[in-house]
């Protein structure tokens, strides 16, 4: 046998750990155009459907002047984020998997909990900027855009900032529950229809058939009926209560997705 | 160094691998070879932590694949072809696994000169034909500069030049003192390449010897490989390498690493 005449570069000290995986996953998010082209899709879209609403916006009615929000309508274009946010979630692990990446991912992060955890971080920290962004500037130039004669809210009202901050938020939130739908089931169909049950069929159907006491638990109805709300909803869950359920319901899921993960073979 | 000891793993009722272990040492290349369907890639996804055996365990310099401080600084792997997203550039690739390892980033471009795609590194991996894959794949195994290195069929897809380029890096990794395993079922190939053979059939160890010593039990190395895969089914015991292998002999007969295991009158009608 040959002598080692090459030896490996010393290794820095210490080891990997989350900010590496941290570094992979941003340069991995960047390095598909599709992140960029469904980012920008959800960002115009959003802010077109949210501005277009408030200008529609009519003069409440005396009777009805004291519960009416148009703070309400920065999420009106919710119904396409939330699709293409967690859709764009769900890749970002299920990609890897129908691509064959997870294999050359997994060499160099072995740690599948630590690897998730990066996954979410990053994917849920730009999504969750890119979420106030839109509500930010949905809410300023959808105000701006109010008829003459409606009341226009102000950023400093009562619940006012509240809403639009949660309504942000709710993005990231979706993206992370995408991420980790998408770590249950590997595969990007199943974790589509899963998706698209939780937040459109689901709640329609219960929503028909029970009115709001179970239908209002569903991550869309939390959206609509108590994060992007400045004035709270009778018989819905209030912001915070809404904000938290959602909260939950992304720790139960990306904590069961990363078990499977660590448990599965690759 | 590479250690596989008592691996087994089992998909419902099959048993892909069984009671496997062998060690792969550092300075040569050491093939694995095996019928299809014999273990191979499990094997090699069991070293590298991808699936999780039912007993045993695989060691690299002392420690499993998840125990490593920096993985891709000591295994460098190709297991299969594509094993990037179509949609990112080979660069794209390469930097983002750098970026894990916590190696420099112009280590990136060193390596795409290796493996000659310094030319297509900006363009989507997914318009790279099955050679060019292959090169990615052997890029992201160099990254970085490990010391052990698996290759999972590595001359698939490449055209005589690739072949040949593979062979003279397999040779050179090992000259220059890594550990090098080859899987492959192309025993010509193996021929030229290996030092040192592991066979494999059924999941089983039928021999860990050196590429001579096998060549030299039958006229030639595939007649010698035949031998071997064609008794794999009434595998029984071991018994020493010189011994003529027309009979049976008490399991555990071994001698060294260059045991043969072999219990089956070898066949002449091939």
């Amino acid at each position: 046998m040959t002598a080692r005449t090459v030896p490996p570069a010393p290794a820095p000290a210490g080891h990997y750990g989350f900010a590496h995986a941290a570094r992979m996953e941003w340069i991995k998010l960047r390095s598909l155009r599709s992140t960029a082209w469904a980012l920008l899709l959800t960002v115009a879209g959003m802010i077109a459907i949210g501005v277009v609403t408030m200008a529609n916006t009519k003069v409440p009615s005396a009777d009805r002047a004291a519960e009416f929000d148009p703070t309400n309508n920065v999420l009106a274009g919710v119904a396409l984020g939330q699709l293409v946010v967690g859709v764009l979630g769900v890749l970002v692990v299920t990609g890897e998997y129908s691509s064959g990446s997870i294999r050359s991912t997994l060499a160099a992060i072995p740690d599948r909990r630590t690897l998730l955890t990066a996954k979410a971080a990053v994917y849920g920290a730009l999504t969750l900027l890119v979420g106030e962004a839109i509500a930010l500037v949905t809410f300023f130039a959808g105000r701006a855009a109010l008829a003459d004669g409606v009341p226009r809210p102000g950023i400093g009202d009562p619940g006012v900032l509240r809403a639009v901050l949660l309504s942000g938020a709710y993005l990231g939130l979706i993206g992370l529950l995408g991420i980790g739908i998408g770590a249950l089931t590997r595969h990007t169909a199943s974790a589509i229809a899963a998706l698209v049950a939780v937040t459109f069929v689901l709640p329609a159907v219960i929503g028909g058939i029970s009115g709001t006491t179970v239908a209002k638990f569903f991550p869309t109805m939390i959206a609509g009926n108590s994060l992007a709300v400045a004035k709270p909803v009778s018989d819905m869950l209030s912001p915070w209560t809404g904000f938290a359920v959602l909260c939950v319901y992304v720790a139960v899921v990306l904590v069961a997705g990363a078990r499977l993960l660590a448990r599965r073979d690759a | 160094m590479i250690e596989v000891q008592g691996l087994t793993k089992r998909y419902g009722p099959t048993t892909a691998v069984e009671a496997l272990s062998f060690e792969v040492r550092p300075g040569a290349v050491t093939g694995f070879l095996g019928p299809n369907g014999s273990g191979k890639s499990t094997t090699m996804r069991m070293i590298m932590g991808l699936d999780r055996p039912d007993a045993g365990q695989a060691l690299i310099s002392g420690r499993r694949y998840g125990e490593l401080r920096w993985p891709l600084r000591e295994v460098g792997a190709l297991l299969e072809a594509r094993t990037f997203h179509p949609g990112r550039s080979a660069r794209a690739h390469l930097s983002a696994l750098a970026a894990a390892g916590g190696i420099r980033p112009a280590r990136v471009d060193e390596v795409l000169g290796t493996v000659g795609l310094s030319d297509v590194a900006g363009r989507r991996a997914g318009t790279y034909s099955l050679g060019m894959a292959q090169r990615l794949g052997i890029a992201a195994a160099l990254l970085g500069d490990p010391g052990v290195l698996l290759f999972d069929e590595p001359v698939n897809g490449l055209d005589p030049e690739g072949v040949r380029w593979i062979r003279e890096l397999m040779r050179s990794l090992a000259a220059e003192g890594r550990t090098v395993l080859l899987s492959s079922h192309l025993i010509s190939e193996m021929a030229l390449t290996a030092d040192h053979l592991v066979v494999v059939g059924q999941g089983r160890l039928l021999a860990d010897t050196s590429v001579r010593e096998l060549t030299a039990r039958g006229r030639s190395l595939e007649e010698a490989f035949f031998a071997l895969t064609g008794a794999s089914a009434e595998y029984r015991g071991a018994v020493h390498p010189t011994h003529d292998t027309r009979h049976d002999a008490a399991a555990g007969d071994h001698h060294g690493a260059a045991s043969v295991v072999d219990a089956a009158p070898e066949r002449n009608d091939r």
